[in-house]
């Protein structure tokens, strides 16, 4: 926890790779993937926005507690997402 | 612990409910997770509206997003990725107890978020002139004007969150950078930098998922 300092190389290279990931990302949309477009683009920024939190914001330094804090806030919005599409993805009208 | 081994500039900066600082600094991460948690879920319910409608007219959404600058949108994407680098190097500066650091990349971290507060206007400015804004003078050319004025709105309310969030941001920052200049900081006692550091990077966060959902649906033909 306290004591752990991230290298200042480490957050250059956090940030390098998340550029060439925003790069990736616009690059990838120009491609017609049909339906696979939206997965990638999903895909990339999920993993970017891991990238941030694990090194940006210490969460792979931080105690347990602070882990099942941080979970907890994306668990509930993905029960949010399932239960709603489950309903609006299964309707024949809307 | 023991107290009686901290120095007694250090004792100071523990509230007398905690027992040491680190006790006191991760509880105050856990608070301002607690917050973002929150968060999270306001933002969410706007992402939840966003797949709804997305789910339920995706050409209608494909065709609005043709409205979107690619460039501006992903040049602002570059900006807050390096804002986000300077918050973290101005954390980094925190650990090390160098205040004038601390508060050289917290300017440098509120620059760029002016720059893309200041892109993002131009954006809305465009969409004023083209006549996309819904509920002043929204005048759609394209198929189903009702359907994708629905787009619009998720544009504007979600970007406009986004915004109103990077002013706090950077009114947030501003009271750090008065802070550590008035010596308010040490090496061993930085946890608001560190805590507004991570309210910096949620906004971030944020917008890595703004980006490609509104701006990159289709933009191959």
């Amino acid at each position: 926890m306290t004591g752990h300092t991230i290298s200042r190389n480490r957050y250059f290279l956090i940030f390098a790779a998340l550029i060439v990931l925003l790069v990736l990302t616009i690059f990838m949309a120009y491609v017609d993937l049909g339906p696979f477009n939206v997965i990638v683009a999903i895909t990339i920024a999920i993993i970017k926005a891991t990238l941030v939190i694990l090194y940006f914001m210490h969460v792979r330094y931080s105690s347990r507690v602070t882990w099942v804090f941080v979970s907890a806030g994306f668990f509930w919005l993905l029960i949010m997402f399932t239960l709603t599409m489950s309903d609006i993805a299964t309707r024949f009208t809307f | 612990m023991d107290n009686e081994q901290l120095t007694h500039e250090t004792r100071s900066f523990v509230a007398h409910q905690f027992d040491d600082l680190e006790q006191q600094k991760e509880a105050g991460t856990l608070g301002m997770w607690a917050f973002l948690a929150t968060e999270i879920l306001f933002f969410g319910g706007m992402f939840m509206a966003y797949l709804v409608y997305r789910f339920s007219y995706p050409q209608v959404f494909a065709a609005a997003s043709q409205y979107m600058d690619v460039v501006l949108g992903g040049v602002n994407t570059g900006v807050l990725l390096v804002s986000s680098l300077t918050m973290a190097l101005a954390v980094h500066a925190a650990q090390e107890g160098n205040r004038k650091q601390i508060i050289t990349f917290l300017i440098i971290t509120m620059i760029f978020g002016a720059i893309f507060l200041v892109i993002k206007g131009v954006e809305y400015h465009h969409k004023f002139v083209e006549h996309l804004v819904p509920g002043y003078n929204f005048q759609y050319e394209g198929a189903e004007p009702g359907k994708s004025e629905i787009y619009f709105i998720l544009y504007f309310v979600m970007t406009g969150f986004h915004a109103l969030h990077l002013i706090i941001g950077i009114v947030v920052l501003t009271v750090i950078a008065i802070m550590t200049a008035r010596g308010r900081f040490t090496k061993e006692y930085y946890t608001p930098v560190e805590i507004s550091g991570l309210y910096w990077h949620f906004i971030d966060i944020v917008w890595i998922f703004l980006y490609p959902l509104l701006y990159l649906i289709h933009v191959h033909k």
